[in-house]
């Protein structure tokens, strides 16, 4: 192998390939705000922590619906396989540590990941769809059946979770410890992502959500690609369920329905997927909206977010980032012509 | 030397629909033939079949004397074989460059040397895919196949829905490429006279048969005969 010739860093190539990773100017403010808000809502930490693990989950999607173009409705498989594996251990007395914890969650949701990854990505559009609905319906029941290890029905609560380096209590009813946890995971797995999609893996993969065919014909390994990226999408998502099973103490089937699944698609397609970002601003969105309608309206507050999910669906395909990155395009470019 | 692409035998389609019939077909290293004919004749299907977009059911296709009958369309791609579609396939959401780097793969062709054969695109990098006009795209599409390092490539089309001026520019191009070294190429062309004046050697198709494979030359100078293969009147 030839080595790198001197001043190959200012090669076009590599300064093209610096520049996509370079930091945007605004992209702090979205930490700066979480870190914010710990400070001005210390009494709102608990629904601050879910939002960031909701955060977490939605990025997971991006990765797979977002740039590969996988149209999945079975997400909520990796994030409950992450937090039975997170609760199953602790309430077994096997293992309560939680950043390797997370990283056994990782490990587990990733390996369901690859094996769903491998017999159902041979699939496209309708049938790829149902057979991912399939597969979480699969591990939820499974998860009922084995009441002896799961708890069934009722879960698995007050899961006896270590300290954070041994000193950190995870408190329920004051939930500080774990805010700042959750932050400095999902901004981790963030940085991970970030440099995932902007590498020439996740160029392949947009290409491969673009034209398929025309991947294949350029000599890209397509699904190989594909199986990749739905496994380390699954680690994602399994972090996140891990982390929520930390968090609460408690894991139960809804971390594996479909109801789970669907509100982080919602939450996607409202932010804007395949933007990274998109998943901040979805996830704030679908909750705070959810909070406020949800007590203007109790018996039918999710008339309001279908609604605004229909008009968002019609008229605004790019979610509210898009709207967004219009405006802003608009605003730089004010005589532009058709 | 083995031959750099060799069709024997082939009859091709889709699921059981038969497009080509017993087509045989042998390409040197180096060697360049236009493929032209009627509307629906089956010149795309070769090519999809060379690439394995389509059904075999019958022959072999060898690239560099090794069987591609069995080998996924991702592998002969990286085994050599570059395609430029009818339809061009930029990635509309992959700027100028990024169309370039999915694709590129060590070898002769560089980044560098497709800016110096189009120009055009070396000033429109940052470009997205969807803001290139449609000669533009037809450029990236033929820079980004060079850029897999083929040793065959295969080229659907090029000049089609082209205005005049950009088909007499990437004609020119088209020249050039053909004296590039081992580099074979494969132009499925509706154009009879790019294709004639490309090769000098065409390859007629009808009814997914090949019905002329001889000098271009002679059958550029036989306008009745040409007429009477591809049905119009050059």
């Amino acid at each position: 192998m030839t080595p790198p010739q001197a001043g190959w860093a200012d090669h076009p190539a590599a300064l093209a390939l610096a520049g996509r990773h370079r930091v945007r100017v605004w992209e702090p403010i979205p930490w700066v705000l979480a870190l914010t808000f710990y400070f001005a809502f210390p009494k709102h930490l608990g629904f601050g922590t879910e939002l960031l693990v909701t955060i977490l989950f939605a990025i997971s999607l991006d990765l797979v619906l977002g740039y590969a173009g996988i149209v999945t409705l079975g997400h909520a498989a990796f994030f409950g396989a992450g937090a039975y594996t997170v609760g199953m251990l602790a309430k077994h007395g096997i293992w309560n540590e939680p950043i390797t914890g997370l990283i056994l969650a990782a490990v587990v949701a990733a390996a369901v990941g690859l094996g769903s990854g491998l017999v159902l990505l041979r699939t496209h559009g309708l049938t790829l769809l149902m057979l991912t609905l399939c597969t979480m319906a699969l591990l939820e029941e499974a998860a009922n059946l084995a009441h002896d290890y799961t708890g069934g029905f009722d879960g698995l609560d007050s899961l006896p979770i270590a300290p954070l380096f041994g000193v950190f209590e995870f408190n329920p009813l004051y939930p500080k410890t774990q805010y700042l946890y959750v932050l400095t995971v999902l901004f981790v797995c963030f940085v991970f992502v970030r440099t995932l999609v902007y590498s020439p893996f996740g160029q392949s993969l947009t290409g491969i959500r673009e034209n398929m065919l025309r991947m294949h014909a350029v000599g890209a390994p397509v699904r190989g690609r594909l199986v990749l990226c739905y496994a380390l999408s699954a680690a994602i998502a399994g972090v996140a369920g891990g982390i929520w099973a930390q968090a609460n103490a408690y894991v139960n089937l809804g971390t594996l329905g479909l109801d789970r699944a669907a509100t982080v698609l919602i939450i996607l397609v409202l932010g804007g997927y395949g933007r990274l970002y998109g998943a901040f601003i979805g996830a704030v969105a679908y909750m705070v909206l959810s909070h406020f309608l949800s007590k203007i309206y109790p018996t039918a507050w999710q008339l309001g977010l279908g609604l605004l999910l229909v008009v968002i669906a019609l008229f605004a395909r790019n979610g509210i980032l898009g709207i967004a990155e219009a405006a802003v395009r608009r605003l730089r470019t004010p005589h532009a012509t058709l | 030397m083995a031959e750099a692409l060799a069709l024997r035998h082939v009859s091709a389609g889709y699921g059981e629909t038969v497009v080509l019939e017993d087509i045989s077909l042998v390409l040197s290293p180096g060697e360049s033939i236009s493929v032209i004919g009627r509307n629906g004749v089956g010149k795309t299907t070769l090519l999809a079949t060379v690439m394995g977009h389509t059904t075999l059911h019958h022959g072999e296709v060898m690239l560099g004397g090794v069987s591609l009958n069995r080998v996924p369309v991702f592998r002969r791609a990286r085994n050599g074989i570059g395609w430029v579609p009818q339809e061009r396939e930029i990635f509309p959401s992959l700027s100028v460059r990024e169309n370039l780097e999915v694709a590129a793969r060590p070898g002769p062709w560089t980044q560098e040397r497709v800016f110096e054969l189009f120009p055009n695109l070396g000033a429109r990098l940052s470009n997205m895919g969807n803001q290139l006009s449609g000669g533009e795209q037809q450029m990236l599409s033929i820079a980004r196949a060079l850029l897999t390092n083929p040793s065959v490539l295969l080229m659907d089309e090029p000049t089609e829905g082209l205005a005049p001026v950009i088909v007499e520019a990437l004609s020119a191009v088209l020249l050039r490429l053909r004296g590039e070294g081992a580099l074979s190429i494969v132009l499925v062309e509706q154009n009879s006279r790019v294709a004639l004046a490309f090769s000098a050697r065409t390859v007629v198709m009808d009814k997914g048969r090949i019905v002329y494979d001889g000098e271009s030359a002679a059958l550029g100078a036989d306008p009745d005969r040409l007429a009477a293969l591809i049905g119009v009147a050059e």
